[in-house]
């Protein structure tokens, strides 16, 4: 699954990027790289960019940006 | 660029890196104090901070890079900063040392710069802020190891108290010119650019786990918290429009009163100028040239500092990244990022602080179709002409008996002017400005009590440079404007009865000398009115006359619209020279509104209907008629193309318009 469907408040991990394009790049030099811990915040009032949460600061990205970030639920 | 001190060149160059809301600014003035300049790097707008830095018995040069989170050039901001990192800028040598200023709240996003910093082979003293803040959380940090693991000097310190200052000082000086190992280099297999990112975050990761202690209540922190209420659905929304009324109602209305006393204090200047002058061309070109067209522009000063204040305030507090990612969804779909939301809303005051204040949008292309739109919004220098239009026509009429009509008619222009960029921005980034999406991907930063210096440091620094970058043009655009307004001067002719009422007054009935006075002042608003009709301007309104004919204007409208090329408020005063007013009137005043109303074609029509009146407002909602906006887009674009694009689609869509307006209502059966 991706960090798009990813419930609010849910926690889970990074497994993998997809694609290269300046958005999945910019993401990768914030910290969400493939290992890393994630968490949706919340999103925006219109449903969309989303909140998340990654080493420990807040990160706003827009859902498509998050489609490309492919996540696994911790337990 | 001159240097800071005219007679010593600084012996050092050390540049100041770091992420945005690390702190940087806070260390820069610790180290730099008063003594330091701001300019922009040579043909960008980025801003190039320098300050004067006493680093023991030697004087450094300190360079304050913009806020970054990487060095991939992707933005101009990290372009620029790995110029200054390889010497590429003008006379900047390459820096003998940087400082990474880190924040240890945020310690792995900071140091993914850091390693990037250490592959320019530049000494790097690590700067550790925000430690208190950190360890206050219950978590810990150990400096040393820190160190130790990224093979650079560590230093933490708090600017705010000097705490740190002089090893901090200390540990860079003994750097200067020494050549050491480079800390860390990425595995030369390494190709793709993912991967390089990878085995950063990899060796970050590794030192951060050796170095930091945390505890795992890190979570539900008081920005998360706070954001609660103020990015919620609902609460956050209107939060945040209360928000911008209170900017908008700031720089529109609360800007009045030192606005006014500017003007009056610019009017005051030229009434001395004129009594201490000898009266003639040079006087004439001082007062009502330079004085006036100057002065019109720096009446807007208290408009910028206000908003300008705001904008620091709201970045500086971490709200504006907030504001953006509440409106990003809207802003979108008219392919804007919502970073451009408080530019556009600024611009309802005056397009000028509202261009300058689209530096906060990173995407060159997003923040250009900002520019391009934002003098589509009806600013406040249009009130005085949708005023006395409306007062001349529309004044006592109503809609469905209770709505004035002045009213509707006045929201009508805005609507127009919204209606209108929402289409022009969506027709750009559809063509000229087609990119691909640009990534949204932003930090919404830890909500801070703004440092006031800070804020203020950055208010006056902005308004020093619109007031640099404005003045030269629009000084010049002021004496061409004056000049064709002024020349050719009228014959001194001996028709014009001369008025000497100084002695008649005294032994004159108190009846004949106002009477007198009232002839001697028709005499000269004639006299006024005659010159200006003969000048290039009065012959460019006959020139133009044939094409704005279509659009129900006469010459003498021609005029009007020729001299509020300097400012659209200048269209009231040209009028009321024009139908023999005198200039000194105001808006709502009765001469000139009834003037208007009686004034007549050849043929013995009037020239103006209320058609006429409307067509003329559509016109100023869509025109380019202000040189100072001219002036700062061009310095902010920095491209004459861009200037005179935007001028050029906004006078033909303006004539469009108004040719709609005009020959739509007179094929509907009004005018």
């Amino acid at each position: 699954m991706t960090l798009a469907n990813l419930e609010i408040g849910t926690e889970a991990k990074v497994t993998q990027i997809l694609g290269e394009t300046p958005a999945t790049k910019r993401l990768m030099e914030m910290g969400v790289v493939p290992g890393v811990k994630v968490r949706v915040v919340k999103s925006a009032p219109f449903g969309d960019p989303i909140e998340i949460r990654v080493r420990g600061y807040s990160l706003a990205l827009r859902k498509s940006e998050a489609e490309t970030i492919e996540v696994q639920i911790s337990n | 660029m001159k240097s800071l001190q005219t007679n010593q060149k600084p012996e050092i160059v050390i540049a100041l890196a770091g992420n945005p809301n690390a702190g940087k600014t806070t260390l820069f003035n610790a180290l730099t104090g008063m003594k330091q300049k701001v300019a922009n790097y040579p043909g960008v707008t980025v801003e190039r901070k320098e300050g004067i830095w006493k680093l023991g018995d030697k004087t450094a040069s300190l360079i304050d890079l913009p806020g970054l989170y990487s060095l991939d050039a992707t933005s101009l901001d990290e372009q620029i900063a790995r110029d200054v990192l390889t010497g590429k800028v003008e006379n900047l040598p390459k820096p003998d040392a940087i400082i990474a200023v880190v924040d240890a709240t945020n310690l792995e996003r900071n140091l993914y710069l850091v390693t990037q910093l250490f592959e320019y082979k530049i000494p790097v003293v690590v700067a550790l802020t925000m430690v208190d803040v950190f360890e206050k959380e219950k978590h810990e940090i150990d400096a040393e190891k820190l160190s130790e693991m990224l093979g650079a000097s560590v230093v933490s310190i708090k600017a705010s108290t000097g705490h740190g200052i002089d090893e901090l000082e200390e540990k860079v000086g003994a750097k200067i010119g020494k050549r050491e190992e480079i800390p860390f280099v990425l595995n030369e297999s390494t190709e793709n650019g993912n991967a390089k990112i990878f085995e950063r975050y990899n060796f970050i990761s590794n030192a951060v786990q050796e170095s930091v202690k945390h505890n795992d209540l890190e979570e539900h922190n008081f920005s998360e918290k706070l954001d609660r209420i103020l990015t919620h659905k609902f609460f956050g929304l209107l939060i945040l429009i209360g928000v911008l009324l209170l900017v908008f109602q700031t720089i529109f209305s609360w800007a009045e009163l030192p606005m006014n006393l500017l003007e009056s204090g610019f009017g005051a200047l030229n009434e001395f100028v004129k009594t201490k002058l000898p009266e003639g061309i040079l006087a004439d070109l001082i007062t009502d040239g330079i004085i006036a067209g100057v002065g019109g522009i720096l009446v807007f000063l208290p408009q910028i500092l206000l908003l300008f204040l705001f904008i620091s305030l709201l970045e500086d507090t971490g709200y504006m990244a907030r504001a953006a990612f509440l409106l990003d969804k809207l802003m979108s779909k008219f392919g804007l990022h919502g970073k451009a939301f408080l530019p556009l809303m600024s611009s309802f005051a005056c397009a000028i602080p509202g261009v300058m204040a689209t530096r906060t949008i990173e995407n060159p292309k997003d923040r250009l179709a900002t520019i391009m739109i934002a003098p589509l919004m009806s600013c406040s220098a249009r009130l005085p002409v949708y005023t006395l239009l409306i007062a001349t026509f529309f004044a006592e009429q109503k809609v469905f008996g209770f709505l004035s009509l002045g009213a509707v008619l006045m929201l009508a222009m805005y609507a127009i002017g919204i209606i209108a960029a929402i289409i022009v921005a969506f027709a750009l980034k559809k063509t000229l400005l087609k990119s691909e999406t640009p990534p949204f991907v932003m930090e919404l930063p830890p909500y801070r009590m703004p440092n006031f210096r800070t804020v203020f440091q950055n208010m006056f620094q902005r308004a020093g440079l619109f007031i640099k970058r404005a003045g030269t043009v629009i000084l010049a655009i002021s004496i061409v404007l004056w000049a064709l307004t002024y020349f050719p001067r009228p014959a001194e002719n001996a028709e014009t009865p001369v008025f000497t009422t100084t002695s008649e007054e005294k032994c004159l009935c108190p009846e004949t000398a106002a009477r007198l006075k009232d002839e001697a002042k028709k005499a000269e608003d004639e006299k006024q009115s005659l010159a200006l009709q003969n000048s290039y301007a009065g012959q460019l309104g006959h020139a133009i006359e044939p094409y704005i004919e279509p659009l129900g204007f006469d010459w003498k409208i021609g005029i009007a619209l020729i001299s509020s090329f300097a400012a659209r408020e200048v269209l009231v005063s040209t009028l009321s020279i024009i139908y023999n007013v005198g200039k000194d009137v105001d808006a709502e005043s009765d001469t000139l509104t009834n003037a208007i109303r009686e004034a007549k074609r050849p043929d013995g029509s009037a020239v103006w209907t209320p058609l006429t009146a409307i067509t003329l407002m559509v016109f100023f909602v869509l025109a380019m008629q202000c040189m100072s906006t001219i002036a700062i887009v061009r310095r902010e674009t920095n491209s004459w193309k861009w200037t005179l694009f935007m001028v050029g689609y906004m006078t033909v869509l303006a004539y469009v318009a108004a040719f709609l307006t005009y020959q739509g209502g007179k094929f509907l059966g009004f005018g």
